[in-house]
Order: C-alpha cells, then sequence, then structure tokens
C-alpha cells in the first residue's frame, strides 16, 4: 500500500505528470469527482460510480476504492 | 412586490395554475432583491399543491460511457475525448447499490443507461435486475435507458418499472445547439410511449448549456405542457473533453431564480435537484432550494460524479422539518 502512495507519478483526474504545477484543480475537483487515471501509469481506468462510493481499475495496476 | 409575484400568487398559490412562458420569463428576469419573495412564494406553491414529503432518490449507472449520442454536456458520451471508459454493472453489484439506496430512506432508485435505447443486452439485463431487486429490497424501481421503441416500454411496464426518466435537457429551440445525432422530437415521442404506457413520466434538463433566459422560460412551459409527474433540474458540471467542457457554471442567484420560476410553472410536479447543485449551490444554496420550491432529492452519488453524502442531506431535511416521503405514502 505505502508503495502504490509513493508512486503517484500522474495525476489521477487529469493523466498529466504530477510533479509539475497546475494540479491544484484536479486536487479541489477530485472532491466531487472519482479518479479516472491511474497515478502509476496513467492507463484510463475502468470506474464505476456507486450511489455510496466508487471503484477504479487499471488493467496493470489493479483496483482501487473509495 | 413586482407584479408578476402578485399574480402568480392569485393564479399559482391560489388555483393552482402555473405560470406561462412569459410569467416564467419575468420571474427569471426579477432583480436580486426580489429574489428572496420569489422563493418564499414558490415554497408556499410547492407546500399547498404537494406537501411537505421530500421525495428521497439513488441513482446508479448499469452501463456507463461509451454512448454513441453527441449531447454536448455529457462525458459518457463516445465521441469526444472525455476520460470516461465504458463499463458495465453486474447485478449483484446493482442489488447492492439498491439495498445501500434504500437504507436512506429513498423510495426511488433509478436505474441509468448511457445509450441512444436500449438493445437486447441490455433489456435483458434489466429484466434480470429488476427482479432481483424486487425479490430482496423495498424500493421502487425507475429507469432511464434513452429513446424507446413501443415494445420496450411494454416490457419495462412488465417488469415493473414504475416510472421513466428520459430528459429533454433544454428548450426545443436551443437542443439543435446541444445534440446533433438525435432530435428534440424523437425524445417527445419516447416520452408520450411512456406516458400512454401508464409509467410516471420523469422529465427534466440541465441549465447552464449556453441557452438564454427566454430559452430557458421556453423550456419551463415546454415542461409544463408535458405535465411530468416529476422534473429533475440539473446545473451543468462542465466535464472535461467535452465540448461544453470550458463553459462557466450557473450563477447560483440565476439558479434559484430557476428553481423558482420553474415551480410556479409546475405547481404539482416533483422537482427535483439533481446534477451540478454542489457547485453551483453549496451548501447554502441547497438549503436555498430546499425552502424555494424544491421537493425531492438525488442522494449520494451521481453516475460519473460524486454528490455530497446522502446524510447531509438527510440532516439538513431533518432540521427544514421536511419529513421524507415513505414508501407507504408513494405505493
Ligand atoms: S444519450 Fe445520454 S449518455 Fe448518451 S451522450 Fe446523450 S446524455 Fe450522454
Ligand atoms: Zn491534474
Ligand atoms: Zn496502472
Amino acid at each position: 500500500m505505502t508503495e502504490l502512495v509513493a508512486a503517484q507519478r500522474w495525476c489521477d483526474r487529469c493523466g498529466e505528470d504530477a510533479s509539475t504545477a497546475g494540479h491544484e484543480s484536479c486536487a479541489a475537483a477530485r472532491a466531487l469527482e472519482p479518479p479516472r487515471y491511474c497515478p502509476q501509469c496513467r492507463r484510463r481506468m475502468k470506474v464505476q460510480v456507486l450511489p455510496v462510493g466508487w471503484s477504479a481499475v487499471c488493467v496493470e495496476h489493479g483496483e482501487s476504492r473509495g | 412586490m413586482p407584479e408578476i409575484l402578485d399574480q402568480a400568487r392569485t393564479q399559482v398559490l391560489g388555483d393552482g395554475v402555473g405560470l406561462d412562458q412569459a410569467g416564467v420569463l419575468a420571474v427569471l428576469n426579477l432583480p436580486d432583491e426580489h429574489l428572496p419573495a420569489a422563493l418564499q412564494l414558490a415554497h408556499e406553491v410547492r407546500m399547498r399543491w404537494c406537501g411537505p414529503e421530500v421525495e428521497v432518490e439513488g441513482i446508479v449507472s448499469l452501463k456507463t460511457g461509451g454512448c454513441p449520442e453527441d449531447c454536448h454536456f455529457c462525458s459518457q458520451s463516445g465521441l469526444f475525448t472525455s476520460p470516461v471508459r465504458s463499463v458495465w454493472l453486474d447485478i449483484p453489484s446493482l442489488v447492492e447499490a439498491a439495498k445501500q439506496t434504500a437504507k436512506t430512506g429513498a423510495t426511488e432508485f433509478c436505474i441509468v443507461a448511457a445509450v441512444r435505447g436500449p438493445d437486447d443486452r441490455l433489456m435483458k439485463q434489466m429484466r434480470e435486475g429488476v427482479a432481483a431487486i424486487k425479490a430482496e429490497v423495498d424500493i421502487q424501481v425507475a429507469a432511464s435507458l434513452g429513446m424507446l421503441s413501443q415494445e420496450q416500454v411494454d416490457d419495462l411496464v412488465d417488469m415493473g418499472v414504475h416510472r421513466y426518466n428520459h430528459n429533454l435537457e433544454t428548450c426545443r429551440s436551443y437542443f439543435p445547439n446541444v445534440v446533433t445525432t438525435h432530435s428534440w422530437e424523437e425524445r417527445w415521442e419516447t416520452l408520450r410511449m411512456v406516458r400512454d404506457s401508464g409509467m410516471e413520466v420523469c422529465c427534466g434538463g440541465i441549465l447552464g448549456l449556453g441557452e438564454t433566459v427566454e430559452q430557458r422560460a421556453e423550456f419551463a412551459a415546454q415542461l409544463a405542457e408535458l405535465d411530468p409527474h416529476e422534473v429533475p433540474l440539473n446545473f451543468l458540471n462542465p466535464r472535461p473533453g467535452t465540448p461544453l467542457g470550458d463553459r462557466p457554471v450557473v450563477e447560483g442567484k440565476d439558479a434559484l431564480r430557476a428553481i423558482a420560476a420553474f415551480r410556479l410553472a409546475m405547481p404539482r410536479t416533483i422537482l427535483r435537484y439533481a446534477g451540478g447543485r454542489e457547485i453551483t449551490l453549496g451548501d447554502l444554496g441547497t438549503r436555498d432550494g430546499l425552502l424555494g420550491g424544491i421537493n425531492a432529492v438525488i442522494v449520494g452519488n451521481y453516475l460519473t460524479t460524486l454528490g455530497r453524502p446522502a446524510t447531509a442531506d438527510l440532516d439538513l431535511l431533518d432540521e427544514l422539518k421536511m419529513p421524507v416521503k415513505a414508501l407507504s405514502a408513494t405505493l
């Protein structure tokens, strides 16, 4: 799990390099949106929003939930 | 007091007759200082003609993304470079979603699919899913599956789907600016079949698509003509990658003016807060709308975006002394 958190290379909202500036609005938007891109490989994930919570699946890196 | 509000007090509150297009436009054009009076009147109208209950609903996406249509606001269209990928929900997860929704006290569970209209696979999935929900969960099932054939309308009735959502989205004159892959009239035709089948008609739209105030009034008048059982009111939440992705969100006061105006156009309908209210109105505005004509909410998350927690809305209803409509009262 720690490995996963450490590997936030890509912005999970816009899919761009997370180390560059300008992702504050992405972070703010994420309060009301699930992630769309895998933060480790920037693949678009299969995201299912449910009445309570969401799940997001990257073919390479598996499922995350929120 | 502006003349239009005096007129509405007699006509809408007193006689239950909604405002026409010109009347709605006058409300939408009220200056800020008269907005509280408009909301107050809309609230009185709602209390008199609908009562204090609030209908609570949860929604879930059975089939997300990859839609062949080009509704310019929609992140689920497969024609734009939206990050939303196509995904299907399995039946056990659908039943679980219905259970979670019922736990909030909601009486309505709407199953939605991002399609032009259902194919055989989707209808089969619906038949299995609705049966599984009905066997396990005490909740009314609604559906929103795009444009229907008469046979599909009959099938949904047979499954026990009691209400069908199909939004006109915007007024007839502006629709071609928002959707080019089908027409407003095609949507109207599905609504007519749904109405004739005995299912309840749920039809609303989205404000903030670039329509003028006049077109907003036109839309309210067209909805009033349809006379739906329920009108879900969305405010554009601009989605990345869609043609309307860079549009500004509706200003809070304009959203509230629209809520009051739509209520004054349709005194008896269920006027529901749907998507976009969190960003357009925030917590304070959410309360103002519930005290300004709104009498139904979608709780929890939406189809591709998240809402505020159901408990936040339920606590607010409790504080406002608005009882959640019970299942027994809706059956
Ligand atoms: S038909 Fe529905 S799912 Fe498809 S693009 Fe239009 S709004 Fe989106
Ligand atoms: Zn970003
Ligand atoms: Zn990945």
